[in-house]
């Protein structure tokens, strides 16, 4: 099943120049940029560096940002899914116009979808006004940091379950129907595990657009310290205030985190689709 | 479970896939659905199964209607040509769905799904690869794990899509004796789709060959080989010749040659075609009579016991193909070239109304 590249019989030519060139486009693009941000920290103390990644006002932005962009992920995980079954599997007018739309927030300024997303969603908005009374605040409030990170992930999951759910062959749901499986046994035991490492993937991109952004959360955010200010957000106001190191050393436990949560994500997709071949 | 099958209409689009076919299928029989690719054979299976609804007509099981009946609620069991096996499950799982999903008051205790799950497995002979995922196993042993999954259900009906359609030489061969004895041992009525006419007539009890979305015959695999009803069903069950003839009171003429045809006894100067297999041209090298063509060896290809010529007639330069025996050939002792005397053994002869 593996085929490992070899220096003698390999069909594909070119083995050590196109790994030299992914090297290098990766160090220019990827490792130096963030070396930096290492490099830039190494110039606090280890305690300066502590108490500036530690301070009760980081902390709170580190439960923000992590816990909106994991709550947004499993949101969307789940919408994502359901937007790209009735893509796929269902024939409707204006379907075309639908599946154009849900690239949308790839391609809107973040901004702008912030800016929309908070006239929206204010008291006086057209959904937070019909929120208002049910005493649900959105727009302001850890809520909205919610909502915005989700409107930027949707795509991500819908676009990698899409092509997996296209391919799926129809034959095993048949299968499952003659075996006397009803709809419901078709979708959660045999469906649903064909799409996991796709589901897997789409959610771990969402999740990590998520934690990065920055556009469109800063204005429906309201931005309180403690209360609704992400962690990017302390990243540009350290950086606002000159204080470089202190913003590079937030930014380091932001990437140490994330990248640590990614491999998690990686490992379980790795997982879920090896399983079956051993 | 006996099916029927009653006056079943089905298009796709303005394509007529099923024009108006009728069809039994006694209990216990195990029937080939025959026929070239395109002819309606797999779409009228999956009617049986009730993965397709039929525009018209009645499907039967045990003389009850079926034919609103889900699939899930049919009984049947369905086995698809590229084995359609649950690939993240383990060929245990993949055999116990079908037991596992039945609903609390009727599903098996988890002993009792061991049990029978092993006793499948042992009866495909693949108890070994309990703990294999299918894209682990050879595509013969992933057909067997279909089966054994769909037997798992104990169905009334046993539905296969060529079922050794993907597999190679060999492994078919194999394999459908295998399915033959098996279905000697269960007894439970089987319907398959091939469109291969050696593996039909080894298999079934009984032959449909179907055509363009049409019943042309139904019948023992002997019956069909040995008489056929019309022109497609003798061109597709085996390699034929074709001899322009017309056939008067009860004799056929062909060329020169005159031969009995008490069939069409009340045949007037009618035109006909007749179908003669190549292994009942009979090739002497002495003329016998008046009653055999002078033809000229044209090829000479060997293939395993027997030996395929080409000869050429004399009298229009038609090619004939014939088979004969390695013996037979090595008694003849012919040469590329040679003149020899041919007839026809047996034929069978379709007025040009009926071709």
């Amino acid at each position: 099943m593996t085929a490992r590249p070899s220096k003698s019989n390999t069909v594909l030519p070119g083995f050590k120049p196109a790994l030299g060139y992914t090297i290098f486009y990766l160090s220019l693009i990827v490792l130096i940029p963030l070396s930096a941000v290492f490099l830039k920290t190494t110039l606090l103390t280890w305690d300066a560096f502590w108490a500036t990644v530690t301070a009760p006002r980081v902390l709170a932005s580190y439960r923000l940002s992590f816990g909106a962009a994991l709550l947004a992920a499993v949101i969307n995980g789940v919408f994502g899914l359901l937007v790209a079954w009735v893509l796929v599997r269902y024939r409707f007018p204006g379907k075309r116009l639908i599946d154009a739309f849900v690239d949308l927030p790839f391609a809107l300024p973040t901004a702008v979808a912030g800016i929309a997303l908070t006239a929206v969603y204010s008291t006086n908005g057209w959904i937070g006004s019909w929120l208002e009374p049910h005493g649900i605040k959105v727009a302001f409030t850890p809520l909205g940091v919610v909502v915005a990170l989700t409107f930027i992930g949707l795509p991500f999951v819908v676009r990698t379950v899409q092509p997996v759910l296209e391919d799926l062959e129809a034959e095993a749901e048949e299968a499952a129907a003659s075996l006397g499986a009803n709809r419901y046994q078709t979708f959660t035991k045999v469906i649903l595990p064909s799409l996991w490492p796709a589901l897997l993937t789409g959610f771990a991109l969402a999740f990590a657009r998520a934690v990065g952004e920055y556009g469109s959360v800063i204005f429906i955010a309201g931005n309180m310290p403690m209360v609704s200010e992400i962690t990017p957000l302390l990243i540009i106001t350290k950086l606002e205030q000159y204080d470089y190191s202190g913003a590079t050393a937030i930014a380091v436990v932001m990437l140490v985190i994330s990248f640590v949560l990614l491999l998690a994500i990686n490992g379980l997709q790795w997982w879920s689709s090896h399983r079956h071949t051993k | 479970m006996s099916i029927e099958i009653r006056n079943v209409r089905k298009n796709f689009g303005s394509f007529s896939a099923l024009n108006d076919i009728s069809l039994d299928v006694p209990s216990g029989e195990l029937v080939a659905l025959l026929g070239p690719s395109g002819c309606g054979k797999t779409t009228l299976l999956r009617i049986i199964a009730g993965l397709e609804s039929p525009d018209q007509g009645q499907v039967l099981f045990n003389g009850e209607d079926t034919t609103e009946r889900h699939v899930r609620e049919r009984q049947v069991g369905f086995v698809f040509q590229h084995y359609a096996l649950f690939r993240h499950m383990t060929v245990f799982e993949n055999v116990a769905f079908g037991l596992r999903v039945r609903p609390k008051q009727t599903r098996p205790t988890e002993a009792e799904i061991h049990r029978r799950v092993h006793e499948l497995l042992n009866l495909v002979q693949l108890d070994w690869l309990a703990d294999r995922y299918p894209p682990q196993l050879s595509g013969g042993q992933r057909q067997r794990i279909a089966l054994a999954r769909a037997l798992a259900v104990e169905p009334k009906v046993l539905l296969l899509d060529e079922p050794f359609g993907a597999l190679d030489a060999q492994v078919r061969k194999d394999l459908r004796r295998w399915l033959r004895r098996l279905h000697d041992e269960l007894h439970i009525t089987s319907v398959f789709v091939t469109h291969d006419q050696e593996e039909a007539l080894e298999v079934a009890d009984r032959i449909v060959v179907m055509n363009k979305g049409v019943v042309e015959q139904i019948g023992t695999p002997g019956e069909v080989y040995d008489n056929p009803a019309t022109p497609f069903v003798y061109h597709f069950l085996g390699n034929v010749n074709l001899f322009h003839s017309r056939v008067h009171a009860g004799f056929a003429r062909i060329g020169e040659l005159e031969l009995e045809a008490p069939e069409h006894a009340a045949a007037a100067d009618a035109a006909a075609l007749a179908y003669v297999r190549p292994h009942d041209i009979d090739i002497q090298r002495e003329p016998d009579g008046a009653s055999a063509f002078k033809a000229e060896v044209s090829f000479i290809h060997p293939i395993g016991p027997i030996v395929r010529l080409e000869l050429r007639r004399e009298d229009n330069s038609e090619i004939v193909e014939a088979e004969v025996t390695r013996e037979r050939f090595r008694e003849l002792d012919l040469k590329d070239g040679e003149s020899v005397y041919i007839k026809p053994r047996a034929m069978k002869l379709f007025l040009a109304e009926a071709a």
